[in-house]
């Protein structure tokens, strides 16, 4: 299994054990990751004015790299995730986005959206397969009762990002149930975090932080987990309650063994 | 052929504000054969009528053209015109320059182009065609109602009163339907129970009328007053002659965990079993997925305590075969699967149900024995909220762009009797609008916001969130105050969309009977012809058709009883005489035509003939004019060319394509 992968640039810096974990885990299950050559930032957030593609040529760069190469590409950030796989839609099916991105880059081929982009999540259900991930689990989380935290980014628009039922996803829960722990169901694991208006109205991040880990702790959370950088931030410093929240990939390594050897890097 | 008439029709301003009729009038008098043209405001009124018929006489016309709207409209009436004026019916050809060209077109010049060329292809049509004569058929003195629900019942009922045989097929242990889930009913607050069973008696006792309940259509055949209906009933298990519907089986068997669908799977039911204590006919069945003895051979406790001896777990499946002159449906609704409304936490909350479950708590004979109660801990709920529209005037691909009409009166009902019953509970209505036409509706609206105190909030609502205290939160918007808002509740009902009974694509299919996108059966015509099918001989009747509350549906059902009845008193009807017709001298006998055939009307003959003087017997195609309908499939399919509709030939058609062409 050998894959394009594009990392971002929050995982280079606020984020790098969510890639750090990912890596190591991934060796243990025989993924093999070939990192974008000169990756740029994606934007960070998906740009909606549809007569611009400057925003858009990042995405489209690294998405025709991993088709010159016949890879699917791999993304790990919620908000990369999002916005490449976006992006890779504009290209499918917005013939002016197409046209003018393709007349500027000038690749030997058009970019057309061949490249599949599939989340680390996915691949861990669709390659691995849930039933697979659980034989390799050396460490167990017996007992620990962990929130999967979705935020938005993954799951909507629904129809685009096509990873799970955004109303009532469950790919994160399996997930956690692979790993030997509990997943406690609790119904703000969907909702919005405040994203980047944290930094303008503080207060409504927090109002909306505060339900999430509220309702998440009532249920019986010990901890919550999440992919997503901008998510782990806010969650973390604009609630009242002090529930940890860290990336799925570190309770990923812990169960396979190999968070010791990360962290000790 | 000479000795062509046309008449061109102004239809007000429908056909000539985009037809210039005066240039198609000019246009069809230099076709060959015409010797009259003439256009007229409204052609299918007594003067325009009377224009043809003279014109019919005066010119000696051998064959006309109406340039007019389509021919469903008014084909009819055009024939009948040309018969009184002495002439063929099939004599009359109609050129569609309404619904095809004025009302699609915007530009007089191009409109005009087309209703020249239309009507020139009729033109060239009507040369060819010759006299035909309707054959005739006999009429079945017998109905078939397929659906045992108020619809199906006042049908049956009505056609049994007028001294007709009636059959109701249903596919559930009893007949009562919907209705005989309901509590009470809109706007008197009656006993639906109340008002239904003696219905449900006296259909069974009926001497016209015969029940097949835990019953399917398995098969149709023939045609308007002479269908033929394989109808198959299903293994009950037990002997309906037998039984004496004393219950005692229903006690004691040992597997209770089949959800019960009367209760809308709100509690459990034995293998064996009745759906609710006044099913008609009062015999249980054995549910084949749930019976111990069924499935593993062990058990028969029924079998053991029924002093009758009715229990017999050898029974089959068995086939009736049934002729009917005439075909109701009457398949009712289903309640929306709410898979796509995760957001209303319905499948993750016991606390949130749908309306129909609401009714089943509501009702003394139901789940909760009539205690407003919730299904998660039993405690009596103190706030309810009700959330409207859950899936119908849903624009994207997750609900039913309609409106489901009867959940507004509902919600009103509901929330009118929790309050009446338990003034401690608070109920608050969200809705997107509050639609409530029909006799005493509104009144009856206002009265749950007005004397009741229900709370009904312009808005709709994004989530409902689980709380950690067992209760539910709604997180909804107030458009008037324009603000968010986070309601408390206890227990929160959907009122769910309401689409036709799923069941109904298939038997559609069998009656090649047309349904819509939305699979609701189409009628003839939307105004005109609301309780007939399109398919000669099918009628409509109920939520099948279209979304409509208890005093609609038996309007309805009334309504598709007289049509039903009207068919049935004749003795004979005239058949279509455009049904095809081989050339015996050239046919080969290939058995093309009968392999395509739907309706198994082309058998072969070895006949004498005589082809250029040479005598011998040949294998050739033979339609049987009773069961064709016309639809030309052999015509397409003769590798010959041997197979012609009548009124429809090979030459005919091509002659208009020349024409269209020219």
């Amino acid at each position: 299994m050998k894959y394009s992968y594009y990392p971002g640039c929050t995982l280079r810096t606020k984020a790098k054990k969510l890639d750090d974990y990912m890596r190591a885990s991934a060796r243990v299950l025989g993924i093999e990751l070939e990192e974008i050559e000169n990756w740029q930032c994606c934007g960070g957030v998906y740009p909606l004015s549809s007569d611009e593609i400057a925003t858009k040529l990042s995405s489209v760069r690294a998405l025709n790299e991993a088709k010159e190469k016949g890879q699917d590409l791999v993304t790990l950030c919620s908000a990369c995730h999002h916005v490449i796989k976006r992006v890779n839609d504009d290209m499918q099916n917005v013939e002016d986005i197409r046209t003018r991105a393709n007349n500027y880059l000038k690749f030997d081929e058009p970019y057309k959206g061949e490249t599949k982009v599939l989340h680390f999540l996915e691949i861990l259900r669709d390659e691995i397969g849930f039933d697979k991930l659980k034989e390799k689990v050396v460490n167990p989380l017996t007992g620990k009762k962990i929130g999967a935290y979705y935020g938005c980014l993954l799951l909507r628009p629904s129809e685009i990002l096509a990873f799970d039922n955004p109303e009532n996803p469950t790919i994160i829960e399996e997930f956690i149930r692979a790993l030997g722990a509990e997943a406690v169901i609790y119904p703000y694991r969907n909702e919005c975090c405040g994203g980047y208006i944290s930094l303008k109205a503080k207060d409504l991040s927090e109002n909306m932080c505060n339900n999430i880990v509220n309702s998440a702790d009532g249920f019986g959370a010990e901890m919550l987990i999440t992919a997503c950088p901008l998510c782990q931030y806010n969650v973390t410093k604009n609630s009242e309650k002090e529930l940890p929240v860290i990336y799925f990939t570190e309770i990923l390594a812990e169960a396979l063994g190999v968070k010791e050897e990360v962290d000790a890097q | 052929m000479h000795g062509i008439g046309v008449f061109v029709c102004h239809c007000g301003s429908n056909i000539a504000a985009t037809v210039d009729v005066k240039k198609v009038v000019e246009m069809a008098r230099l076709e060959p054969g015409v010797v009259h043209a003439e256009d007229y405001q409204y052609m299918c009124s007594e003067a325009g009528q009377e224009k043809i018929a003279a014109a019919i006489r005066e010119k000696n016309l051998k064959g006309i053209v109406v340039c007019s709207c389509s021919p469903r409209m008014h084909e009819a009436t055009f024939r009948k015109c040309a018969e009184k004026a002495g002439i063929n019916p099939y004599m009359v050809e109609i050129a569609n320059i309404r619904e095809q060209c004025s009302w699609i077109h915007k530009d007089i010049a191009e409109g005009t182009e087309k209703a020249v060329i239309l009507t020139r292809a009729a033109i060239a049509k009507v040369n060819l065609n010759t006299s035909l004569v309707p054959g005739e058929s006999l009429v079945t003195k017998r109905a078939l109602v397929i659906g045992g629900g108020i619809a199906g019942i006042q049908t049956a009922l009505d056609i049994a009163d007028a001294g007709y045989e009636v059959d109701i097929v249903e596919k559930t242990p009893s007949i009562g339907g919907k209705m005989a889930q309901l509590d009470k009913t809109f706007p008197t607050l009656d006993c639906s129970a109340c008002i239904l069973t003696p219905k449900m008696v006296d259909a069974a006792a009926h001497e016209k009328i015969t029940l097949y309940t835990y019953s399917e259509i398995e098969k149709v055949s023939g045609f308007v007053g002479d269908f033929t209906v394989e109808i198959r009933k299903k293994a009950r298990y037990v002997n309906m002659d037998k039984c004496t519907g004393c219950g005692v089986c229903m006690e004691k068997c040992p597997s209770k965990k089949a959800l019960s669908e009367f209760n809308a799977g709100l509690n459990t039911r034995p293998a064996i079993y009745t759906p609710f204590a006044q099913a008609i006919p009062n015999v249980p069945v054995i549910d084949p997925t749930q019976c111990t003895k069924l499935k593993t051979g062990k058990c028969g406790l029924c079998e053991r305590f029924c002093q009758a001896g009715a229990i017999d777990y050898t029974q089959q499946d068995e086939i009736v075969t049934q002729k009917y002159g005439a075909i109701v449906v009457a398949t009712g609704f289903d309640v929306i699967k709410l898979d796509n409304y995760d957001e209303y936490a319905y499948s993750q909350s016991k606390d949130v149900i749908t309306s129909l479950e609401l009714e089943r708590i509501m009702n003394a004979a139901g789940p909760t024995k009539g205690h407003l109660e919730r299904m998660s801990d039993g405690k009596h709920p103190k706030n309810i909220v009700f959330i409207q529209c859950v899936g119908s005037r849903c624009n994207d691909s997750k609900g039913k762009p309609y409106c489901s009409k009867i959940c507004c009166m509902y919600t009103a009902k509901h929330a009118m009797l929790i309050r009446d019953k338990y003034p401690d509970v608070n109920v608050t209505v969200f809705y997107i609008d509050v639609r409530t036409p029909g006799k005493n509706f509104d009144e009856f609206y206002r009265r749950a916001v007005e004397e009741y105190g229900v709370n009904y909030v312009k808005g709709q609502v994004g989530k409902v969130t689980p709380e950690p205290d067992g209760s539910l939160t709604v997180h909804g918007v107030d458009l008037l105050e324009n603000k968010q808002l986070k309601v408390s509740a206890d227990m929160v009902v959907l009122a769910a969309a309401i689409e036709p009974n799923p069941a109904v694509r298939k038997i559609a299919t069998m009656l090649t009977a047309s349904i819509d996108t939305n699979n609701f059966l189409t009628e003839a015509h939307p105004k005109l012809r609301p309780v007939e099918s399109p398919t000669a001989g099918v009628f409509l009747s109920g939520v099948c058709q279209g979304p409509k509350d208890i005093p609609e549906t038996v309007s309805q059902a009334g309504a598709a009883a007289i049509k039903v009845v009207g068919l049935l008193a004749k003795d004979k009807l005239l058949t279509n005489p455009c049904t095809a017709k081989p050339d015996e001298l050239r046919c080969n006998g290939c058995s093309v035509c009968a392999n395509v055939c739907p309706y198994g009307a082309i058998s072969y003959e070895d006949k004498l003939v005589n082809d250029h003087g040479v005598r011998e017997t040949r294998r050739v195609a033979v339609v049987n004019s009773a069961l064709c309908q016309g639809c030309g499939a052999c015509t397409v399919a003769c590798p010959s060319g041997v197979m012609d509709l009548q009124g429809f030939s090979n030459r005919q058609i091509i002659a208009e394509v020349d024409a269209i062409c020219r």
